[in-house]
């Protein structure tokens, strides 16, 4: 798609949305011919309904919510959610940011589709959704705990699951690696490092 | 009459069912033989590919790609690769997204032969599935000439292809183009005046296009339902501007018009294909495949073997891998089964901060509870058929 039509096209749309509920959008930007909206958390419902209802929005078909972690941040998760617009033939992105025990409103009652995405950024992350109307694990086996995608939680996880044919069923053992997990780190010595390389720590001394 | 007493089962439909199309686990509430409530256990294949993908760098993240829908390797891998290309900026050339287009409708006709031939064994008919492999096998040896592997073919990179098609292999794939045409007319003839088939399928599962929409359905599901929206045509990507097809909808948005529409799909498939090759062998016969930014794109052999630069390059790309400028991006695809998403927040360095995989396959599963509602129990595997899930995408 041609990133200058659509850009004017976001520019517009932008520019619209500010006017008619200009209070529900902290800010909005265009890059890489996308068009992000950040919203407060208080807001999201109204200014979905809006923009799937509005007729010169029309985002009515849901594409996805997903969520972000930023371990660093006081209020650590994104959550992003990806509208279009078939009519307009345009895609919008809403984000806002939460707190890990801050529950976000559920969109479920303004999208139906929201329901799976909304119980996945539960099971990975442990975001929370306030009138979501079965908020159960998903993707993660039954009795798991814990959430994987978070950036805390090691790739290779707690757990590892096997046969015993002593017991004669699945047993779950504490994960036992023959060799540590080794995270390679490939990023360049000589350019945008942020850490003490070994040998290095005594050279200030 | 007598009267029976109507008992209420709870029926659990998977994981090990042959009609589960993998590994789904349905739970069942029925009345008799009418569903009162579908609850889809999905995970059992979740392999975690998105917190996988945050450990490597770009180029190692692809494979992973090919393990979604492996079906269409090569449709997601494309996904990716767009969400690359975007954030830095690539451009590919000519020849690479000819072969790229050329490769996605292969995977297009690949997913479509699965999907509509095992739909109509799993509402009884065994012929189908058996013509379809054939065909299916013939393709997946394109990939394998293209890419040295059948299916996980990691062939797609951000910045184009991996290597070049040699000209016989286009001049096959040329070939082989109408013949299977004259098998999916076989194929159409068994199945779609098919009387059993009908029954199975016509007004079962019917959506509204509404419905599809807020459902967030996407590909041959919305169009179903009566919408002429293909994001290769809305939303073009890559060349598919320069190419003639045609989008089929239909009119009931039931499992028998999306059957058609695949079928249909899967002749216009081959008419793209058959415009690709012949570009491929004269227009853009000579050509490079791949983004010459070196920075991105590793060299080939014979380049490191002549060039320092070119060895620098392919050492740094193959160790450190490439830098993506910080930023966010949703690249999105028209793969078989619908959108297939890829949302990409890069940090600035050689990996992912975060992938997100936005299967259609996904937002189709969890409406089985909203289309089975009130159908009887031997409609719900026709409605599983006709929404084609491939658990490798809807699990991760």
């Amino acid at each position: 798609m041609d990133i200058a039509v659509t850009s004017a096209g976001l520019k517009e749309l932008a520019a619209y949305i500010r006017e008619e509920r200009g209070a529900l959008v902290t800010d909005a930007t265009i890059a890489f011919g996308e068009l992000t909206l950040h919203v407060q958390p208080s807001g999201l419902i109204e200014l979905a309904t809006f923009l799937r209802d509005d007729p010169q929005c029309q985002f009515v078909n849901f594409i996805d919510i997903c969520g972000v972690d930023w371990p660093g941040r006081a209020e650590r998760f994104d959550v992003v959610y990806h509208l279009l617009s078939p009519r307009q033939n345009l895609r919008i992105r809403l984000k806002l940011m939460t707190g890990e025990d801050v529950p976000v409103p559920s969109l479920c009652g303004v999208y139906p589709g929201a329901d799976w995405f909304e119980r996945e950024a539960y099971d990975l992350y442990g975001i929370l959704f306030t009138g979501h109307p079965d908020l159960r694990r998903i993707l993660t086996d039954y009795g798991f705990e814990g959430h994987p995608l978070r950036k805390d939680f090691p790739l290779t996880g707690f757990v590892e699951v096997r046969y015993d044919d002593e017991v004669k069923r699945v047993v779950y053992d504490p994960v036992e690696l023959r060799q540590e997990y080794r995270d390679f780190d490939f990023l360049s010595p000589w350019e945008g490092t942020d850490y003490v390389l070994p040998g290095d720590e005594k050279k200030s001394q | 009459m007598t009267e029976h007493n109507v008992r209420n089962f709870n029926i659990n439909f998977g994981p090990q069912h042959p009609a589960a199309h993998g590994v789904l686990r349905l739970v069942l509430e029925l009345d008799g033989e009418i569903v009162e409530r579908v609850d889809p256990h999905i995970g059992l294949l979740h392999r975690g590919t998105e917190k996988l993908i945050e450990h490597k760098t770009y180029t190692q993240a692809i494979p992973y790609f090919d393990r979604l829908d492996y079906v269409a390797p090569m449709n997601q891998e494309h996904a990716f690769a767009l969400a690359v290309e975007r954030l830095a900026g690539v451009e590919v050339p000519i020849r690479g997204q000819l072969i790229r287009v050329l490769y996605s409708e292969i995977g297009r006709i690949l997913s479509h032969l699965l999907n509509v031939t095992t739909q109509a064994m799993d509402v009884g008919a065994l012929t189908p599935p058996l013509w379809g492999f054939e065909e299916r096998e013939k393709l997946m040896v394109f990939y394998e000439r293209a890419s040295g592997s059948r299916m996980h073919a990691a062939y797609v990179r951000p910045g184009g292809v991996h290597q070049d098609l040699p000209e016989q292999l286009v001049e096959d794939i040329g070939k082989w183009c109408d013949p299977f045409l004259r098998t999916v007319d076989d194929i159409d003839e068994l199945l779609t005046e098919n009387r059993i088939f009908k029954q199975r399928n016509a007004d079962i599962g019917v959506v509204t296009l509404d419905e599809c929409w807020a459902w967030g359905f996407s590909g041959v599901m919305v169009r179903g339902s009566g919408a002429a929206w293909d994001l290769r045509r809305s939303q073009p990507y890559e060349c598919y501007s320069d190419f003639e097809f045609d989008i089929p909808i239909g009119k009931n948005g039931d499992c028998y018009d999306r059957y058609l529409i695949r079928m249909e799909e899967m002749r216009q498939s081959a008419r793209i294909m058959k415009q690709c090759v012949e570009r491929l062998l004269g227009k853009d016969k000579i050509g490079p495949v791949s983004s010459r930014d070196g920075k991105i794109v590793a060299p080939k052999r014979g380049e490191m073997k002549r060039s320092m630069e070119a060895l620098i390059h392919h050492f740094k790309l193959y160790t450190e891998g490439y830098r993506v400028p910080e930023g966010e991006v949703y690249a999105a695809v028209e793969a078989p089964k619908g959108e297939f998403g890829v949302y990409l927040v890069s940090d600035g360095t050689n990996r992912p901060y975060r992938c997100k995989i936005r299967a259609p396959g996904y937002a189709h599963l969890q409406a089985m509870d909203f289309i089975c509602r009130g159908h009887q129990l031997a409609d719900v595997s026709a409605i599983l058929g006709s929404l084609d899930i491939v658990f490798g995408e809807v699990d991760r």
